[in-house]
């Protein structure tokens, strides 16, 4: 073959190879030059490009004013009330946060039996034990900022707002272990005493026989 | 009158005019088919990288933690609901477990090393969207999009990896006609989910209008 032939040849053959490799060029425009989440920094000793707060600031929105909201406590004791009322969408909220956060360890009906306890975790006391029953919110709001012996704080976890729908709703299983036929609304206490499901909404009776949805049930995980 | 025959001598077979053919067309096809390979290595894992599991500095596992143990991807992804960035879990969160369990594991000891000194423990990035694409999670989750359409079985793999190509097409695939991939709210971080009766798509129109879900396809959307 003469020579000019194989330099076609070979100018072809490069040029498909840069076609190929031409889409896993990643260039400037991929990577700027400029500090994104979680990217280092070769600027910072320590590596890292986000910054740690400045000892002695307040960011914005971060409220110490109100000490009963923040801290739990009131004139230095355990606050007996919360520092808003409690509403449905607040339990329903705490329901949800207390799933994620505290289950994996005091189990979803709080007797102490996670997932996580099950493989050697230190089994911490049920909720439903008398003296935890007595315990006024500001306990558990206090426990779940600070932590309690081995349990950690779930400060960085968990913000305000939700530390106290946890609060709230951990009273709500308390209460539920021990509910008696006189919690259930007068005009509904027949039908329940007939085994009827009742609307947990309305504490009415439900209209519709059907059982209710199985799906909804699923623990969230297969 | 006798037919006038050319003067100048063929210079080229018959057979040429055939050849000629063949390069024309033939050229074609070899752009077409080079066309066609480009398209494939585009979007072939070796470019988006799809597929790969990535190695770690601490083997950490989706499918023990989140899978076996069933932790909610928010105990350690907090601020997925509410901001842009999934976040991935300082030391810290690990050490919530870690300081009880497996505290003298050989396997966490960078853990432990990066707890003592407060050193970062540098996680190798999984996905990685080029820095001119805006995404944004929180909008994704409110709207009813799974972690799974987007990431896959996290909870089967050891080793995370990019479970889509995350190209522009696959973006606007879903943003074109989000009922095939939508999900009620409350299913958004479940592995597994199906449609309860199998029906995908009706489901989908239905979210789409309670939810109020139109996800755009303008430029701008996500080139900002
Ligand atoms: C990693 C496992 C773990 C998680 C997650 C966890 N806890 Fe605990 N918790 C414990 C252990 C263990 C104890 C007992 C500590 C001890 O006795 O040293 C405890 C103790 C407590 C106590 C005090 C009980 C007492 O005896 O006075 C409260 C209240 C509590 N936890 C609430 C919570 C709430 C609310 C959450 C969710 C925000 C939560 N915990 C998450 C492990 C955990
Ligand atoms: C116990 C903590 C924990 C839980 C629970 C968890 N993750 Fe992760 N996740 C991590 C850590 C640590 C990493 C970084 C290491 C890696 O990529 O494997 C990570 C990485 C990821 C990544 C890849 C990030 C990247 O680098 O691009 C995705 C996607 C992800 N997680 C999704 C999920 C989903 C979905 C769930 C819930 C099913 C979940 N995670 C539950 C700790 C957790
Ligand atoms: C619409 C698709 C989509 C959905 C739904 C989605 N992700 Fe992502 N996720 C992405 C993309 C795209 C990236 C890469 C972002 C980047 O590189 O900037 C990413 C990155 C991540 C990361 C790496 C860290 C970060 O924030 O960039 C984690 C962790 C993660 N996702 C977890 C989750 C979890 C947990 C869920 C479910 C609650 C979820 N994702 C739902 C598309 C999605
Ligand atoms: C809620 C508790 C919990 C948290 C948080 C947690 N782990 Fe674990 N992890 C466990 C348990 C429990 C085991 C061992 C399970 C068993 O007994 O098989 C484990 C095992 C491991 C193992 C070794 C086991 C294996 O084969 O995979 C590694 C590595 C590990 N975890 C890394 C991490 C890292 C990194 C983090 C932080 C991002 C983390 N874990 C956060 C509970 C946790
Ligand atoms: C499986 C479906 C799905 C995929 C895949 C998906 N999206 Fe979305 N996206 C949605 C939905 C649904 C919305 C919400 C639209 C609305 O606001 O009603 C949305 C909204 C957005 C928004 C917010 C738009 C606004 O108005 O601010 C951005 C930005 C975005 N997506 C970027 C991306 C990018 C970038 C990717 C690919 C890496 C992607 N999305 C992949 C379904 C998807
Ligand atoms: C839903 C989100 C979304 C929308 C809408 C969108 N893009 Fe993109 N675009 C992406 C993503 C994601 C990538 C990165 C793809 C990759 O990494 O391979 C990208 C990449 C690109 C690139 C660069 C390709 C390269 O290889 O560097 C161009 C050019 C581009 N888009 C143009 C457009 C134009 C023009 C429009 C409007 C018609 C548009 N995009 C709308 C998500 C989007």
């Amino acid at each position: 073959m003469s020579s000019r032939v194989m330099a076609r040849a070979l100018g072809v053959a490069a040029f498909g190879l840069a076609l190929v490799a031409a889409p896993g060029c990643r260039q400037d425009m991929h990577d700027q030059p400029k500090y994104v989440p979680y990217r280092g920094s070769r600027f910072f000793k320590d590596g890292r490009s986000a910054r740690p707060r400045i000892p002695g600031t307040v960011s914005r929105g971060e409220r110490d004013d109100d000490t009963l909201l923040v801290t739990g406590k009131a004139d230095g004791k355990l606050a007996e009330v919360f520092p808003e009322p409690v509403t449905l969408a607040m339990l329903e909220r705490g329901h949800q946060r207390f799933d994620i956060f505290c289950s994996p360890c005091h189990d979803r009906a709080g007797t102490g039996q996670g997932m996580i306890v099950m493989r050697g975790y230190k089994q911490p006391t049920s909720f439903h034990d008398e003296r935890l029953r007595g315990m006024p919110p500001g306990y558990f709001f206090d426990v779940i900022s600070n932590g309690f012996g081995v349990m950690p704080s779930y400060a960085a976890q968990v913000p305000v707002a939700d530390r106290w729908a946890i609060a709230a709703y951990v009273r709500a299983l308390q209460l539920s272990q021990h509910a008696t036929v006189a919690d259930v609304p007068a005009e509904s206490r027949t039908a329940f005493l007939e085994g009827k499901t009742l609307d947990p909404k309305t504490g009415l009776p439900m209209q519709d026989a059907a059982p209710p949805d199985g799906r909804a049930a699923g623990s969230g995980h297969e | 009158m006798g037919i006038i025959r050319p003067r100048v001598p063929q210079v080229f077979h018959r057979s040429t005019n055939t050849i000629a053919r063949v390069t024309i067309f033939g050229a074609l096809i070899v752009v077409a088919a080079a066309g066609y390979g480009l398209a494939l290595v585009n979007r072939s894992s070796y470019v988006t990288t799809a597929g790969l599991a990535i190695e770690q500095p601490v083997p950490f596992s989706h499918r023990h933690h989140a899978g076996e143990l069933g932790i909610d991807c928010r105990y350690c992804h907090t601020s997925v609901e509410i901001s842009a960035k999934a976040g991935i879990p300082p030391t810290q969160t690990c050490m919530n477990c870690h300081k009880q369990i497996w505290s003298d594991s050989p396997m966490l000891e960078p853990v432990r090393a990066s707890f003592r000194t407060d050193a970062s423990i540098p996680w190798v990035k999984v996905h990685d969207l080029p820095d001119f694409v805006y995404f944004n999670h929180s909008i994704h989750i409110a709207k009813g999009v799974g972690c799974e359409t987007c990431h896959g079985r996290i909870d089967h793999m050891n080793l995370t990896w990019q479970q889509n190509s995350l190209q522009m097409e696959w973006c606007l695939e879903c943003h074109r006609r989000p009922e095939r991939y939508v999900r009620p709210k409350e299913e958004v971080f479940k592995m597994g989910w199906q449609p309860p009766n199998g029906d995908q798509l009706a489901l989908g129109r239905e979210l789409l209008e309670a939810n109020r879900v139109h996800p755009k396809t303008d430029c701008d959307t996500c080139h900002r």
